[in-house]
């Protein structure tokens, strides 16, 4: 009984473990694609959706997920492997699911980031100026 | 003064400035990237254990449910003006997690509230997050159609 609690308790620590090295990587070659190239945030949260879309698409993602999850469902990448995925599960059922199957898997994070930014653009006020 | 003179001067000026600023190091700024990304996906870790093991979530409950705990936060720390202070320094490492989404959606739609709220703060929301957007559901869409013409 002991070992079996301690053992969950090694499981999600090495859970924590990996999510930091798979999602600190994700963001490291990012970083290095900005060193070289100088490209802004909007172009680069482009990249890493699609690609993250590309590998679900070749059916790669998947295993990254589980074997790391939230390190490789954090990422942005993370956001294109729901998008493809639902596509994925959408196709299984037909056309008309195949062409909403993205959007309502990605529904939750669309809704919620732009709700929550409404919500605090209404709260807050621009402090660009102050620094 | 000549243009020309004042050309060099502006080169010269330049240059001086050049070799007195700090060099920008490339290793540093990974390492940075490195542990802000990977602590950010650790605090989702973290909701994921918790919505699954104590709420008892599952699936795409769960990752929905993490995704929009997380976005919260973003919106939140865009809003208290902390979420670009971590993003000066940690580059990459705060625009990659979902978070950085969060912040591109909200950080234009804070600053531009003072030009309305229709064409400021609804219309510009999507200026930086936007193209993601149109990328992701254009080539999300030609998966599942590939999908499905291969289930044909």
């Amino acid at each position: 009984m002991n070992s079996e609690i301690m053992s969950k308790y090694a499981e999600i620590a090495f859970g924590f473990l990996k999510a930091f090295t798979v999602g600190g990587l994700i963001c490291m070659i990012a970083q290095v694609v900005i060193n070289y190239t100088d490209l802004t945030a909007g172009k680069i949260l482009v990249i890493f959706m699609v690609s993250g879309i590309v590998l679900q698409g070749l059916g790669l993602y998947q295993y990254l997920v589980e074997f790391a999850g939230a390190g490789a469902t954090v990422p942005i990448s993370g956001f294109g492997y729901l998008l493809a995925n639902g596509a994925i599960q959408g196709a299984q059922k037909g056309l008309f699911g195949a062409i909403t199957g993205s959007f309502s898997a990605a529904s939750a994070g669309i809704s919620a980031a732009i709700v929550f930014s409404f919500v605090m653009a209404l709260i807050f006020r621009s402090r660009s100026k102050k620094n | 003064m000549t243009g020309r003179d004042n050309e060099n001067l502006n080169k010269k000026y330049l240059e001086y400035v050049d070799s007195l600023s700090p060099p920008t190091s490339h290793f540093k700024n990974c390492l940075r990237a490195f542990g802000v990304g990977g602590l950010i996906c650790c605090v989702g870790e973290f909701f994921r254990v918790v919505l699954r093991d104590v709420f008892l979530l599952t699936g795409d409950e769960l990752a929905g449910t993490v995704s929009i705990t997380l976005i919260f936060l973003g919106t939140l720390l865009t809003g208290f003006g902390v979420y670009d202070r971590i993003g000066r320094h940690a580059g990459a490492g705060s625009i990659v997690p979902i978070t950085g989404f969060a912040n591109s959606v909200a950080s234009p739609a804070i600053e531009f509230k003072t030009e309305g709220m229709v064409y400021g703060l609804a219309a510009k929301m999507f200026i930086v997050c936007g193209p993601s957007l149109v990328f992701g559901v254009v080539s999300g869409t030609v998966v599942g159609l590939v999908y499905w013409l291969i289930a044909l």
